[in-house]
């Protein structure tokens, strides 16, 4: 545990620490009943690190990830995101930050059907304002990134479930995000794709990519050079290895 | 997002699903077309009034004295009428005294007219509307002669009978034969033709082109009125405000004449195209009064559908908005993105709203006798009017969809 800074309230995070959870916590009110999904995570992670968080169905992994992609916000404690304060920004803000500093890769993949495999890594450069042509050639650089050069003009029901994911890496990619987030990214993949899928993230690391995923298999987490593990909206173990 | 990526995304999500959008642009495709038919065909029958009636039948800056109206304008009650009926009639001499009254610089022309039956040999040509008139009445309607010539002054005052033909009655009479100098029979008195007027085309599907005109004061006299007396006495001044100055004094005179005190009302009529014009005016109000009732109606279904159709598109597309809320949209992006879309639909309905009303506007104009004119400012107003409607529609489907949540909105099936 010797990895983290000694973080209390008030503190700002060390300049290499691109992601701090200080007692973060999400509760949701169910009509009268509240649901802590996290209770109070406190997680450091430093540049080019790649974690693996684990934990069993309901411990609050998809809770983290949501609250670390900026897709909610938490009810508890404090989320740093590369040096900013981001527990306490607008709709707007984080809107910014999703479409600048995080790239979020889904076990659905989550691709629009209609559009080609092109369109589809445009979308988030659309929403970063850039013009036309400069988006094609970002895209089309993110296409070739993640191997499929060859499928641009396809849309996603004329790809298979890798190359679906493969699109969807590349859409996180395109904007050269600070972190690079993937909840349970080859849920939905056999073995032989998830392996695949898994070099990919591999790969991204090596070239300096900081990664943080979520899985339910030990060999996938086996990728990873950290392992955090959640139990009941808690870290239970937080473990480097040798990957 | 800009603005021109909003529209790219808009015509997609049309062209993608096609039956769905033309049946959301029905209202406003069949409000705006109601909009451009109906003002292309008024505004077509304004020209048609002004210029035709106004200009042709009864000639420009020109008024008539006569014992009442000729065109009776709505509520003509029977007390009126009786009224009207028991008032003197214009006399030679009432005439005489207008023409030589006036001080401003016009021509006038004594008038009247019947309906008759004229015929040569075999042929006969029935209701043919007959004119005694003096020799500057040709200048007063305009008339061009297209064969031999008008009646002279001296003819007039001797009451030779002659006559000058419209175009459509002489090809009736004489077929291709030269009608000059040849005689006309009318009641059994003989008229010699002497000229034929160039053709006016019709009114509204009557034609202007069957009459007969002859001097005031050769035998027509007997049939058109009583001794000495006449329809009308036209006056024609060469602009606008002579014509009203005249038309003043030619009051002045009258009211002297019969002897009128200051609160006596005329007891004879000063007519000119702007009575008829009035006329018009009316029954084109009415049909511009009901029609934002029509379009109104039509642009309501229309956006009510449209407001539906989107609702259903924000439903349909729940993790399309998470997603791209997801990738860095902002709620302003989605909301622009679907008030563009049900603009953009609106905006084609009424686009082909304005091309189809065109269309009907032609159609009715080829087909029967109404005029059409399509006015530009309907076309803008026809496609604004699209615009408003979608976006007035769009604004509420619009503000759901931007205030989704990203995470609910992605989990949806
Ligand atoms: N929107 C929500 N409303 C209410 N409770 C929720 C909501 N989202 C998550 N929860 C609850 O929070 C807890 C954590 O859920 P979360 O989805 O983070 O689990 P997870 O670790 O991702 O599980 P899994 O491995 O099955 O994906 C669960 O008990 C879940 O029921
Ligand atoms: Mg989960």
């Amino acid at each position: 545990m010797s990895l983290a800074q000694q973080f209390r309230t008030g503190d700002t995070p060390l300049p290499d620490i691109i992601i701090l959870t200080h007692k973060l916590a999400r509760a949701y009110d169910m009509g009268g009943e509240v649901v802590r999904a996290l209770r109070g995570v406190s997680l450091q992670i430093r540049r080019n690190e790649y974690v693996a968080i684990m934990g069993p169905s309901g411990s609050g992994k998809s809770t983290l990830m949501n609250l670390i992609g900026c897709l909610d916000t938490p009810t508890g404690g404090e989320y740093w995101l590369n040096g900013q304060k981001v527990s306490d920004l607008g709709d707007d803000a984080l809107a910014r930050i999703r479409n600048k500093e995080i790239g979020f890769v889904f076990q659905t993949f989550n691709l629009l059907p209609r559009a080609t495999a092109l369109h589809n890594v445009e979308l988030p450069l659309i929403y970063a304002g850039l013009g036309a042509k400069e988006r094609r050639a970002q895209a089309a650089q993110a296409l070739e990134r993640v191997g499929l050069g060859d499928r641009m003009e396809h849309r996603p029901n004329e790809l298979s479930g890798g190359q679906r994911q493969r699109v969807a890496i590349a859409r996180a990619l395109v904007n050269d995000p600070s972190i690079l987030l993937a909840d349970e990214p080859t849920g939905n993949l056999d073995s032989a794709t998830s392996g695949e899928i898994m070099e990919v993230f591999g790969a991204l690391h090596r070239q300096g990519q900081t990664v943080v995923m979520v899985t339910h298999e030990h060999d996938i987490a086996a990728h990873a050079a950290r392992v955090v593990t959640l139990r009941d909206g808690l870290v239970a173990t937080d473990q480097r290895q040798a990957a | 997002m800009p603005f021109f990526e909003a529209i790219r995304l808009a015509l997609q999500t049309i062209r993608a699903q096609k039956l769905k959008s033309a049946f959301s642009l029905i209202g406003v495709f069949i409000g705006v077309m109601f909009l451009i038919a109906v003002v292309s065909i008024v505004e077509g029958m304004n020209r048609y009034m002004t210029d035709k009636f106004a200009g042709t039948l009864l000639g420009v800056n020109t008024f008539r004295l006569r014992q009442f109206p000729d065109v009776q304008i709505g509520e003509t009650t029977d007390s009126m009428w009786r009224a009207w009926t028991r008032r003197p009639r214009i006399s030679y001499v009432d005439a005489e005294a207008v023409a030589r009254g006036i001080r401003v610089p016009v021509i006038t022309a004594w008038e009247s007219s019947t309906r008759a039956t004229l015929t040569y040999g075999r042929k006969q040509a029935k209701d043919i509307s007959l004119t005694g008139a003096s020799d500057s009445y040709f200048d007063i309607r305009s008339f061009r002669i297209e064969q031999g010539r008008a009646f002279t002054a001296q003819e007039d005052q001797n009451g030779v009978p002659v006559v000058v033909l419209g175009h459509e009655l002489a090809d009736k009479l004489f077929e291709g034969q030269d009608p000059l100098g040849r005689e006309v029979k009318v009641f059994d008195l003989s008229f010699r033709v002497i000229g034929v007027v160039e053709k006016q085309g019709n009114l509204l599907g009557l034609s202007l082109d069957k009459f007969a005109i002859a001097p005031a004061n050769s035998p027509v006299k007997r049939w058109v009125n009583p001794p000495r007396v006449i329809d009308a006495l036209a006056v024609k001044a060469g602009t606008q405000s002579e014509m009203r100055e005249a038309m003043a004094q030619a009051e002045a005179i009258m009211r002297s004449r019969r002897h009128l005190r200051p609160r006596d009302p005329d007891d004879f009529a000063l007519e000119t195209a702007d009575e008829v014009l009035d006329f018009w005016g009316k029954i084109s109000r009415v049909l511009f009064l009901a029609l934002p009732g029509l379009v109104a109606v039509s642009l309501v279904v229309g956006g009510i559908v449209i407001m539906n159709i989107m609702l259903m598109a924000v439903a349909e597309r729940t993790r399309e908005i998470g997603l791209r809320k997801s990738l860095g949209a902002r709620r302003s992006d989605i909301l622009r993105q679907f008030l563009v879309e049900a603009t953009t639909l609106a905006t084609v309905g009424a686009a082909v709203g304005v091309a189809t009303g065109i269309g009907l506007a032609s159609l009715i104009a080829a087909v029967t006798p109404l005029p059409a004119s399509v006015a530009p400012w309907s076309i803008v107003v026809g496609v604004a009017l699209g615009a408003g409607v979608g976006i007035a529609a769009g604004v509420y489907p619009a503000s759901r969809a931007a205030r989704l949540d990203p995470i609910a909105a992605l989990r949806q099936e």
